[in-house]
């Protein structure tokens, strides 16, 4: 399983009801990323709330140091 | 010389409260480290704004301090009026809507210039 996959399925499993959902490896390397969230939990919480959440899902991976880069887009369902 | 973890997180603190505008970063705007840094300083010098630096490399510990106080596990971090606004990503959209002008002219006011300076964490302070 590539840290892409893994990336992909801790959001999946955090986003259940995401509409979409993406993760690129931006350069290759696997350890540039760029996610992209949308999801209802999104909706009425601040861009940095967004954010903590997508962190809260890849806590892991950015602890151990396997996310170099990450880039984040989120939006709700509207 | 080395200090104590609390003095580095005071000092760090410090800088979020009482700079208006504070950004942590990998290097310096002589010498940005870091693709999300240098989009951030951009945007930020691009919205007028008047930025205090602090490089985060020089100590590992700045940024494990940094991410216990803010929350935020990733740097660039960029604080306005000691709030954390957040990444790059968070800056440039903010700036795409007009946002983050608005919470610039909030905190700088509109007859603002823009400009940077760094500010040092360590042995002296």
């Amino acid at each position: 399983m590539t840290v892409t996959d893994t990336l992909e399925s801790l959001l999946r499993g955090f986003f259940p009801d995401a509409s979409e959902l993406a993760v690129e490896d931006r350069t290759g390397g696997g350890d540039h990323f760029q996610v992209i969230v949308a999801s209802r939990r999104f909706e009425g919480l601040s861009l940095v709330e967004q954010h903590r959440l997508v962190y809260e899902a890849l806590a892991e991976p950015l602890r151990d140091g396997s996310i170099h880069e990450l880039r984040i887009k989120t939006r709700g369902m509207a | 010389m080395s200090q104590s973890k609390e003095q580095l997180s005071e000092q760090i603190k410090g800088i979020i409260e009482n700079e208006p505008v504070s950004l942590f970063m990998k290097g310096t705007p002589q010498l940005v480290m870091c693709g999300n840094s240098d989009r951030v300083l951009r945007t930020l010098r691009a919205a007028g704004a008047t930025v205090t630096t602090v490089d985060v490399l020089p100590d590992p510990q700045i940024r494990q301090e940094l991410s216990a106080l803010s929350g935020w596990p990733t740097i660039p971090q960029v604080f306005i009026g000691g709030e954390l606004v957040g990444g790059a990503d968070i800056v440039e959209e903010l700036y795409a809507n007009g946002e983050l002008q608005a919470k610039l002219d909030a905190t700088l006011g509109t007859e603002r210039e823009a400009s940077v300076r760094t500010a040092e964490l360590g042995a002296a302070a």
